[in-house]
């Protein structure tokens, strides 16, 4: 049998009951279940998932989370605003910048703080750099789990760089507590915006080398085309956002739409599929690495001069060299070291575009220093529930390139 | 975000239904919310997906302790073609929390009430399959209510400690 | 400029012969395959070219160099742990890249990240059905103590199961996860094998399941088809 006849029979198998035309279940053909999970190489984080499989088709499946449950948001309302940032970034542990700019964002909303210019650049600069490096773990892992071994190293090789980067501006890799209530925590060194713009030359390049390896390969090919699509409406009724929501046709992108942190100054485009199938997934985030290339070019060339947080002294720390001289910033620091600024009361809810998706803080204050509840609408919580739709009646190896495509992050899903 | 007026006109509309069906409204930086009656919700929610607010972005819980009604529930709502958002809130006591689920109505509401129940202890009636979500599944307590404790413990080490609590006797570390 | 030659003092080093003395040993050679080097002529061959230890010494060598870590990543560290199979701090250096999935193939646990209640019995499970010899390395702050959560949800790695080496940060960098796991590879080295139990004073805490009471007590059965027994 030549290829193409052979590829011809593969597509016409329709893997739904109706289609195998099974009427009645035979006693020999019995649904199995399946436990994948906690601990498993294909998970994204320790992901269950509780599988009904009719011999290698899934019939149903029900994801199992809660194994990562670290009770952050509990925890922050024990804490002082200023010290829930190094909590709240540990939740969707990939964009740690994306957690603090919700959070900061809705207290800054609460608090009626301006964020000046510069600080706004500042952070739209490490937001993109941070997509950037999310989409490229995605990347390397998602192509670990479909057998492409190596990519792994090439994406990790970028990802290093990137990390390089926010060493340079905060001093730690991940978790770097830069985003702070008012503006960022520090201005950057001289050298940073060489070094970022060095990045940004070459990393066209590098997706244009990811592409060359992936985009027209068989086996991926074979294993994302047509494989998992799921509809707009379906993923609109689910609550599903982000690059998923986008493969599917929908252009609802928060930095559009409802701009933030000055996105409306950039020039850029929102990359969305046509099929929303896994292919279109993949080539969504792929697309979108090139634009955040394209915002950060923009945002070094017009970083605007000026304070890198608010000047309000009762929100953000005084510089350094003031404490010796003025007595009113000396107090202004004991008071915001030791107890922290109040909050007036109210409720507020703060959405932001992460890599995922739609990721909203809600922050319920009392007046007092300490949050009264805080709540992170987390992007990958609410896309999981698009699992079960997309994977019903493929493979059981289509199941783990969904997964992958899905981009799910565990300490976001969990909290 | 509907400004205060347009906020207004919609829980004006909703009042035309029913007088007791919308308690509150408040606009606050620029966002409007809706305090409803807990047993319409679904009511509230078909009227403003009718409206246009037919994307669901989150439901969350509150602990207003120790304003009572105590437990509040939160959605989310966005409207995509304007661009427009809009908050529903619901209060129940902790003795009476019934909330009807809107899973129906929004499928993607599902693992959030979910939570919301297992943080919270919110029931949310009519849900097809309401078990906790975070916490293992024979968990007692609802940790989120601000009278839970925290929790936390010493922390214990390997070599550092010379007995450690609930081994047998003679299965202690030599020290 | 003129080169110094330098003449080797003493008799020469096994493998490290000057050329001419390697006739010599090809000959020593064929002579130990014929059986006729006897007597001091032997104790020499011997001492040339075969390296003596203990057979503890050479198998915690051994052991320590050809480390297999299970893949174990929780949470923030597991990225990290990712971290240093990727090139730039290449951990197929010191032998151990190949991660493998199943514990049964697996020697290290490397617990990377906050382990919650709900997740602790199962890294018991895990580490359970690892074989001896076995280590585990916590890495992380909130594996080793709660980091930076001290709350109902988190338990810390050494409640539940004994751990050799902890890696403090949050999370640590490749370089000092290296750090570890070198400072593991050390302690193997240096230690004779012995199972969990008798580095950590766990004697006595070994489980036997009577007979009678194990049957109809299978753990984790449900039956097919049934998906909402979760």
């Amino acid at each position: 049998m030549s290829v193409s006849e052979y590829r011809q029979q593969e597509a016409a198998i329709d893997l739904s009951p109706a289609g195998q035309q099974l009427a009645e279940r035979a006693p020999d053909q019995e649904l199995m279940t399946l436990n994948i999970g906690p601990h498993h190489p294909a998970t994204h984080g320790v992901l269950r998932l509780l599988v009904t499989l009719e011999g290698e088709v899934v019939r149903d499946l029900k994801p199992i989370i809660g194994y990562v449950h670290t009770g952050i948001e509990k925890t922050c309302e024990d804490k002082a605003y200023w010290k829930v940032i190094p909590v709240i970034e540990r939740m969707d542990y990939l964009a740690y910048y994306f957690n603090a700019m919700a959070f900061c964002g809705a207290v800054e909303t609460l608090l009626e703080v301006d964020v000046p210019p510069r600080a706004q650049y500042l952070r739209v600069i490490h937001l993109e750099l941070n997509r950037i490096m999310s989409h490229l773990v995605w990347l390397g892992t998602s192509m670990l789990d479909l057998g492409a071994i190596s990519m792994f190293w090439y994406a990790f090789r970028e990802r290093e760089r990137i990390l390089d980067l926010f060493e340079q501006s905060s001093g730690q890799r991940m978790h770097t507590r830069y985003i702070q209530v008012g503006g960022v925590m520090e201005d950057i060194p001289a050298g940073f915006a060489e070094k970022v713009r060095e990045f940004c030359a070459i990393m066209p390049s590098r997706v244009d080398q990811y592409e060359a390896i992936l985009d027209r390969n068989e086996i991926v090919l074979q294993r994302l085309r047509h494989v998992c699509p799921l509809d707009a409406e379906t993923l609109l009724g689910l609550g599903v956002t982000g690059p998923l929501l986008r493969a599917a046709g929908v252009p609802w992108d928060l930095r559009k739409a409802d701009p933030y942190s000055s996105y409306d100054h950039f020039d850029f485009a929102v990359p969305v599929g046509t099929v929303g199938d896994n292919y279109d997934r993949y080539r969504v985030r792929m697309a979108e690495m090139r634009e955040s290339v394209k915002i950060v070019e923009q945002a070094l060339d017009g970083l605007p001069e000026g304070p890198h947080v608010t000047s309000d002294r009762k929100v953000a720390l005084p510089p350094r060299h003031e404490l010796s001289t003025s007595m009113e910033a000396l107090i202004h620091h004991f008071k915001l070291v030791t107890e922290g600024f109040r909050v007036p009361p109210g409720e507020i809810y703060f959405p932001i575009e992460s890599p995922r998706g739609e990721l909203g803080c809600f922050v319920r204050s009392d007046g007092s220093s300490k949050p009264a509840r805080v709540h992170m609408r987390d992007p990958s919580f609410v896309n999981l529930q698009a699992v079960a739709p997309m994977a019903k009646d493929a493979y059981i190896a289509d199941l783990i390139a969904t997964l992958a495509m899905l981009d799910p992050i565990l300490g976001g899903i969990d909290r | 975000m509907p400004d205060a007026t347009g906020l207004e006109l919609l829980a004006g509309e909703l009042r035309d239904r029913d007088e007791t069906l919308v308690r509150a409204t408040l606009h606050f930086r620029g966002r409007g919310t809706l305090e409803v009656d807990p047993a319409r919700v679904r009511e509230v929610l078909e009227h403003l997906a009718e409206r246009g607010y037919g994307f669901l972005a989150s439901v969350h819980g509150v602990d207003y302790h120790p304003e009572e009604p105590r437990l509040g529930v939160l959605y989310e709502l966005i409207d995509m073609e304007k661009v427009d958002r809009m908050t529903v809130k619901v209060r129940v006591p902790t003795d009476a929390a019934e909330v009807p689920s809107i899973v129906e109505l929004h499928p993607g509401a599902d693992h959030q009430e979910r939570e919301v129940y297992d943080m919270f202890g919110v029931v949310f009636t009519g849900h097809p399959d309401l078990r906790r979500i975070l916490m293992p599944e024979d968990y007692e307590g609802h940790p989120q209510r601000r009278d839970f404790p925290v929790g936390g413990e010493p922390i214990i080490f390997t070599q550092t400690e010379d007995r450690i609590p609930g081994w047998p006797e003679g299965g202690g570390i030599d020290p | 400029m003129e080169i110094v030659r330098r003449e080797p003092a003493g008799p020469p080093a096994p493998g490290a012969s000057a050329p001419d003395d390697f006739r010599a040993r090809q000959l020593r050679a064929r002579d130990m395959l014929r059986g006729d080097l006897e007597g001091a002529d032997l104790d020499r061959f011997v001492e040339e070219s075969v390296l003596t230890t203990t057979l503890d010494k050479a198998l915690n060598w051994a052991r320590s160099n050809a480390l297999f870590p299970a893949t174990f990543g929780l949470a923030c560290c597991a990225i990290e742990m990712m971290s240093i199979v990727a090139a730039r701090v290449d951990v197929a250096r010191f032998g151990f890249e190949a991660f493998r999935a199943s514990p049964r193939q697996a020697d290290l646990l490397i617990i990377s990240g906050r382990v919650s209640i709900k997740m602790a019995p199962v890294v018991r499970r895990i580490y359970d059905q690892m074989l001896e010899p076995k280590w585990a390395i916590a890495m992380g702050a909130c594996s080793s103590s709660m980091g930076v959560f001290n709350n109902y949800a988190i338990v810390p790695a050494d409640k539940f199961m004994p751990v050799d080496v902890h890696v403090p940060g949050c999370p640590p960098r490749p370089e000092a996860l290296m750090h570890g796991v070198l400072k593991l590879q050390k302690m193997i080295q240096g230690h004779a094998d012995e199972g969990w139990r008798t580095r950590y004073g766990g004697r006595g805490t070994e489980e036997l399941i009577v007979p009678e009471a194990a049957a109809g007590t299978a753990v984790g059965a449900s039956p097919p088809g049934d998906t909402a027994g979760a």
